[in-house]
């Protein structure tokens, strides 16, 4: 199951990921398009900023996912196999259990209705349009294992760079 | 990843280098327009500032993040402001072109740039009437003296329709001096300035007029006088034109202060002995870009390619020496010089490049230094590696020179013959299709396309820049082409022996369109924005295309753009610039990137101004 990790040291803050979010849910899909809908297209996700760091924020589809626990009306729902939470916006009424209990703070508002707006991971798209608008690799669409070998790999070769460094010395 | 090259460019040469390129693992601007892939949506729009050190600032264009600046700027204020800039910076180009040019023509006046000589007295003495000055010392001085004029006029927008001044001056945008106008741009964006969106776009008409009626006509009418005005003649454009057993050297940039004299120096006798004594059977000048169309249009020097096919020219191994000198030069060449023997020799003191050869260039001693660099392609012809040469063997015929001197020529010695044609309708319109190339747009596709659109409908096109050398490669600018016309253009062109596409020259050549459609409008008593004609730039990328698509605009023409301008992030700015302006200006821009449904834009307007003027 792949899902949307982020590498905070690459991080530029541009907030492309955002952009593409907020087109790729859009009604035309286009970013001319996207600029003069009215009401505008709303992101999924959410660049922030913290001690000095950019943070993106994204929704980590968590295992029993408390969103889901809390909705009152079965809106919100969890793929079992995908492991994606998405909410169903017929059932939605806006009572914000899922936004108060969500440890991210990435349940929006939707820009029409008082409805929550949240990652439904792009089911058209083989690559989350974020991930794929990122122009630094800060965010990654692998599965866990996939990640953490990325992430050994890189930590192995600055051990590496640091013990070449030490014998030097 | 292997890459469908027809996708990159509709140009047979382009696709055959493009492969070859690819084998060779050789990047191109195509490969990295794709790693720049997705490129900024702030960016995009207009919506990022960087002018103060409070930001950068972006807005967001969805209205759910910031919607100003820190310092209170909103979507419209950024997107006018960024656009001022670049208008500042396209007129900065084309007049600090025209400035050398000027420079050049005083140091001759003065007797100090030996290499120069007078090639159109006929033309000299026509401004010197112009501008009521008895030597040519004087007009040196006058012409000067435009860049740092304060309270205006610039001579030559005292050609333009007497109606169309008046509005200039009714608006407040009648430029007041060339400099002062790309100053004032500057001043005006500095952070806590010009905050009105509105005010900032006057401003910048106004400066894109001291571009078209002042840099741009400067430097074209100066290089008429000192290298001669067009006249029609014939040459060959496409990378074929380079040759396997010449001294190959191509001439890259925009000024023809160097090229001309490139061209005069591989006629040198010495220098083809010694490209004899190297093995080669002698040299061979070719151009890309405007430089190109400089040393084109007056003595029929080959064309290789357009702006996209700098490096691929580079990359067929046959080049000896790529002389540069300003503008449009990637900085890309220096590196992929470096895969071959080829020389990147730059000449400017404004433009140095990573990894080249720098020898400077000055007025006072040009020749002497055009002999130094053609001596250095021809002592590199040995080093030349033949596993690495291949040309492709696509080269097309053009007829080229139509400046509005030599229009007026053909055309028997007045505009009549062409005012009758648009009256009687075999001639629909007139369509000016200029600017550039860029990897958002398959190369030369939005060119070739909708200028033969524009044709088929009767339209006579006049190009310059990229536009005409895509035109030439196509077989476009030929009189046999007349056969792809309507049958009212077909005819005329037949009648006249010349081209349905007419090769007005460079960029700053589009200076020669302006004068041609103030002296139509002129004959027939109106305004140039009620002439039935219209312009467009299909691939246009360059910040000089903003300048001219403005000083177009502001003198009339309405004007479709093939690539989007950064300005959507604004409603108000585009609104202004695509509806607003028709009640001021009489013309607006348009954006389609769509050539086929750009042409019917420009043909639909076409109809109606003749419907407005009765014909």
């Amino acid at each position: 199951m792949k899902e949307i990790f982020v590498r905070l040291d690459r991080c530029q803050g541009c907030k492309s990921c955002e952009m593409a979010c907020a087109v790729q849910h859009s009604a035309s899909k286009s970013l001319y398009g996207a600029a003069s809908e009215k009401p505008g297209p709303v992101r999924r996700l959410y660049v922030e900023s913290a001690e000095g760091i950019r943070v993106p924020l994204v929704c980590r589809h968590c295992e029993d996912a408390p969103c889901v626990a809390v909705c009152r009306t079965g809106a919100m729902s969890q793929d079992p196999i995908k492991g994606v939470v998405d909410r169903d916006v017929t059932r939605c009424v806006g009572c914000w259990m899922c936004a108060m209990i969500c440890p991210y703070g990435v349940i929006g508002q939707g820009s029409e209705r008082r409805v929550a707006v949240k990652c439904d991971r792009c089911p058209d798209m083989d690559v989350p349009a974020c991930v794929d608008a990122c122009p630094a690799g800060a965010l990654v669409y692998a599965t866990q294992g996939e990640f953490m070998e990325l992430m050994r790999k890189a930590a192995a070769s600055k051990i590496a760079r640091e013990a070449k460094g030490l014998a030097r010395a | 990843m292997v890459k469908d090259v027809r996708e990159r460019s509709i140009d047979p040469a382009s696709q055959e280098m493009l492969s070859i390129a690819q084998r060779a693992g050789i990047e191109t601007a195509w490969d990295r327009f794709e790693k720049q892939q997705p490129q900024c949506g702030f960016g995009e729009l207009g919506l990022c500032c960087r002018n103060c050190n409070m930001g950068p600032c972006r807005i967001d264009p969805f209205g759910e993040g910031p919607v100003k600046g820190v310092c209170g700027a909103t979507a419209d204020i950024m997107v006018a402001r960024n656009l001022l800039r670049s208008i500042a910076a396209g007129a900065a180009a084309h007049s600090d072109h025209a400035r050398d040019v000027a420079q050049t023509f005083q140091l001759l006046v003065d007797g100090k740039a030996p290499s120069y000589g007078i090639k159109d007295q006929a033309k000299l003495e026509r401004l010197m009437k112009e501008y009521g000055v008895a030597t040519p010392a004087a007009l040196a001085e006058a012409i000067l003296e435009e860049f740092g004029k304060q309270n205006g006029p610039i001579q030559f927008t005292r050609r333009a329709p007497a109606k169309r001044q008046e509005l200039w001056q009714k608006l407040g945008i009648e430029p007041r001096g060339i400099d002062r106008e790309i100053v004032e741009c500057m001043h005006r964006t500095t952070m806590g300035v010009d905050n009105d969106y509105v005010n900032l776009v006057l401003h910048g008409l106004r400066t894109s007029l001291a571009d078209g009626w002042g840099g741009s006509m400067i430097a074209t009418e100066l290089q008429d006088v000192m290298f001669g005005t067009p006249t029609p003649t014939f040459s060959e454009a496409n990378l074929g034109v380079l040759e396997p057993d010449l001294v190959n050297v191509i001439v890259h940039g925009h000024e023809p202060l160097l090229s001309e004299m490139i061209v005069a120096a591989a006629t040198d006798p010495e220098l083809i002995e010694r490209a004899r004594g190297q093995g080669a059977a002698g040299i061979n000048v070719a151009g890309i870009c405007c430089t190109g169309n400089e040393v084109l249009m007056r003595h029929g020097v080959p064309v290789a390619g357009n702006f996209l096919q700098q490096e691929l020219a580079v990359a067929t191994g046959a080049v000896d020496a790529m002389v540069v000198d300003v503008q449009c030069i990637m900085p890309a060449l220096g590196a992929l010089s470096g895969c071959f023997h080829t020389k990147f020799i730059s000449t400017s003191p404004k433009a140095k490049f990573p990894g080249m050869t720098h020898m400077e260039f000055h007025e006072e001693n040009a020749l002497q230094t055009a002999k130094e660099i053609v001596s250095a392609a021809v002592m590199n012809y040995k080093n030349r590696d033949p596993a690495k040469v291949h040309i492709p063997d696509i080269k097309s015929k053009c007829m080229v020179g139509f400046s509005v001197e030599s229009i007026v020529e053909t055309l028997g010695g007045s505009l009549d013959p062409l005012l009758g044609a648009i009256t009687s309708g075999a001639v629909r319109g007139i369509g000016a299709v200029v600017g550039c190339n860029n990897p958002k747009v398959q190369q030369d596709y939005g060119h070739i396309n909708l200028v033969k659109e524009l044709i088929r409908n009767n339209v006579l096109v006049v190009n310059t820049g990229c536009n005409a050398q895509a035109c030439a490669k196509a077989g476009l600018l030929l009189p046999e082409a007349a056969d792809l016309a309507g049958e009212g253009l077909k005819g005329v062109c037949k009648a006249l022996g010349i081209p349905p596409v007419l090769h007005m020259g460079s960029c700053v050549d589009i200076s020669r369109i302006l004068v041609a459609a103030a002296a139509i409008a002129n004959a027939l008593g109106v305004d140039i924005s009620d002439l039935p004609a219209a312009g467009a730039a299909p691939e246009w990328m360059s910040e000089k295309a903003v300048a001219i698509g403005a000083y177009v605009v502001g003198s009339g023409v309405f004007t479709v753009l093939g690539t989007v301008p950064p300005i959507l992030g604004s409603q108000a700015v585009a609104g202004l610039l695509t509806s607003g302006a028709k009640d001021v200006l009489g013309a607006t821009f348009a954006v389609e990137p769509d050539p086929m449904k750009a042409a019917a834009l420009m043909i639909d307007h076409i109809d109606s101004q003749r419907q407005k003027l009765g014909i």
